[in-house]
């Protein structure tokens, strides 16, 4: 996500790209079908059910796309092409190591878990873990982040709008929110997800031009490396860790154990695993099977990636050097690297394709935000407004209440992310903040949630202080270092450490203090009687056998395939 | 995926593809026959939108065929 900061400031004077009437079209076209999609789906979308849960018939090709499309946003695209100029192919780390082993945890040792409690969100499932109290704290921390981090999204992809095509700000706020807000309201989760395959298809689509041509114009791989050395001969930009061995050896300022421990074994599993806008997706699977295998389809596309988006970074090092920082930018009046997306686009795409491009970035903008709200109405519908309702009702309301509480709540967490976008318009700085905020509790979830999962010692005391002693302490070494930057050393292990790498500190140390403090209180507490974890903890449940499945059906195999991938690449970029 | 007599989501994405795929062919090859000009594109001479077209055409018209609503015995 820092990766994307940046963005905000873009501030170059003049236009990217020039849409033709053609380009158009396809633009208008795209935003026809998904509305056109969502007033289908509307005749099928009647329970609570089928508004927040998709009515649990998704097959595990239709989650696993979702679950990919839902994180592939398009500030994510034109993010992570920036990051790569600026840093090269470090940046398919966030890709390779930072997704795929946690995505496959996900699939093989999680879902079981998530499923068979039958559970309809992660706060929910800590709920029948761990009882009210954790489970209103992750839901609240949750719906009050996704809104917020849809509102900056909001921003920054209308701000991009606004320099790569020239649109009003207001416009591109308004046009897509109000769009995404249709579709989710009519069709729910289940529009959402189908929209999602679509978007995922356009973008896949739309940005696969830039690494094709790009690489038959720098003479293939070996030709765009050599480009690559002879116009930044004192920089190494296309192998993945050999510069990872002291912080001072690359640009991102990160040392081998923050990526492998950090991001690799922390924050990649805590995101993957626990983090609902992208776990709802797979929650919607029609059996156990599809719901094990969509993570794994999900990691299959997940590590093709870097294709579309480092790939179109690396090309721009050979073909377009000389893109500078936003700063310099601003002050020469020319093009920075976070334009470099845009700029591959307007170098290869003809009428038409650009117009293809165009709508991937919409189409990757409008589902991270269908994501995100989807996301915020089943959390406040099902975690937050309906334990309030039981409680001052005295008994639960009909089901068509919960799923008009689900649309309205569609509407609001749009208006309130429009409102975040005006706000973050006015107070820049509320981005640095927000970022924080989202990283100081997604961590601390991930060791409540595995540690419910797989330890049925662990209390119902235990999980909720070692939730609230994770997020203070995040925190507080977020405030430490604010106060007293000389703390870095500390809290990051080095003074050279740059933001990413304290993030990953930051997270390990959180982690920790979970663990720490679920075990110790826990060990002071009485556990749950063993009938009560019954689909909930591993040791406590069984679960169903795969073995009369033939061997080229079962996950297993699938996770395995993929995994020895994701092995071969690190070691062909090593 | 949404019971008995609907439409598939692989439908929907054929249909946009297949109509994707016939307007950048088209606008590919009138740009191919008559060039506009000023065109600061590279590589033009691979002419890549007419067969990015065609390639939408073949994926699109594969799903719209084959998902169709009508003319299927199941859903």
């Amino acid at each position: 996500m820092r990766a994307l900061m940046p963005l905000l400031l873009w501030d170059t004077p003049g236009t990217v790209l020039s849409l033709g009437g053609v380009d158009l079209f396809i633009v208008v076209v795209y935003f026809a079908f998904v509305l056109g999609i969502g007033w289908y789906l509307v005749r099928f979308t009647k329970t609570g059910n089928d508004f927040f849960m998709a009515g649990r018939e998704m097959t595990a090709w239709i989650a696993g796309l979702a679950f990919v499309a839902a994180n592939l946003g398009s500030l994510e695209l034109m993010g992570w092409a920036a990051a790569s100029y600026q840093y090269g192919i470090l940046a398919a780390h966030w890709y390779w190591i930072g997704a795929i082993p946690a995505m496959l945890f996900l699939g093989i040792i999680m879902m079981p878990f998530y499923y068979i409690s039958r559970t309809h969100s992660v706060p929910g499932y800590l709920k029948l873990r761990y009882g009210e109290g954790a489970s209103l704290l992750s839901a609240v921390s949750f719906g009050f982040m996704t809104v917020l981090m849809s509102g900056i999204n909001m921003y920054s992809m209308a701000i991009v709008m606004k320099v790569v095509l020239g649109w009003d700000i207001h416009f591109s706020i308004w046009v897509s929110s109000i769009t995404v807000m249709v579709y989710v309201v009519l069709g729910g989760l289940r529009s959402a997800i189908f929209n999602e395959v679509l978007q995922f298809m356009l973008i896949w689509l739309g940005a696969l031009i830039i690494p094709i041509v790009g690489l038959i114009e720098a003479g293939g791989w070996a030709g765009m490396v050599a480009r690559i050395q002879t116009n930044f001969p004192a920089g190494d930009y296309t192998h993945l860790w050999r510069t990872m061995g002291s912080f001072k050896d690359n640009p991102m300022g990160i040392h081998w154990t923050g990526i492998v421990f950090g991001l690799g074994m922390i924050i990649s599993p805590a995101y993957w695993t626990t983090d609902f806008l992208v776990v709802q997706r797979v929650l919607s699977a029609k059996d156990l099977r599809s719901a094990k295998m969509a993570p794994i389809i999900g990691a299959g596309f997940k590590m093709l990636v870097p294709f579309i988006v480092i790939l179109p970074g690396l090309l721009g090092l050979a073909v377009i050097p000389g893109l500078v920082g936003e700063q310099q930018a601003i002050a020469t009046g020319g093009h920075s690297y976070n334009e470099v997306l845009p700029l591959m686009l307007a170098r290869y795409a003809g009428p038409g394709l650009l117009g293809l491009g165009v709508t991937a970035l919409i189409a990757g903008f409008m589902s991270g935000m269908a994501g995100n709200v989807s996301a915020f109405a089943t959390v406040w519908t099902y975690d937050i407004y309906k334990p309030v309702h039981l409680r001052m009702a005295g008994e639960e309301g009909p089901d068509r209440h919960y799923v008009a509480i689900g649309r309205w709540t569609t509407v609001l967490g749009v208006v309130v992310s429009i409102g975040t976008a005006y706000l973050v318009q006015q107070f820049a700085s509320i981005m640095d903040y927000v970022q924080a905020l989202f990283s100081f509790f997604v961590a601390p979830m991930f060791g409540t949630v595995i540690l419910g999962m797989l330890w049925k010692r662990t209390t119902r005391a235990g999980g909720f202080w070692g939730l609230a002693a994770g997020m203070t302490s995040s925190i507080g070494m977020w405030a430490w270092v604010k106060l007293d930057p000389a703390a870095l050393k500390y809290v990051a292990l080095s003074t050279y450490a740059k933001d990413m790498a304290e993030n990953m500190y930051r997270a390990a140390w959180s982690f920790l203090v979970v663990v720490l403090v679920t075990v110790v209180v826990s060990l002071m507490t009485s556990p749950k009687a063993e009938a009560d974890l019954k689909g909930l903890v591993r040791g406590c449940t069984e679960l169903p056998s795969e073995g009369d499945m033939p061997w080229w059906k079962r996950p297993m195999t699938w996770a395995a395939a993929i995994f020895v991938v994701f092995v071969a690449l690190n070691i062909i970029f090593w | 995926m949404v019971g008995k007599g609907s439409i598939s989501i692989w439908f929907f994405i054929g249909t946009l593809l297949l109509i994707y795929g016939v307007v950048i062919f088209a606008a590919n090859v009138i740009d191919v026959l008559s060039p506009s000009g000023g065109s600061t594109v590279v590589l033009q001479n691979l002419h890549f939108g007419v067969w990015w077209g065609l390639l939408l055409i073949i994926i699109g018209g594969f799903y719209f065929r084959h998902f169709r609503p009508w003319g299927r015995k199941d859903s």
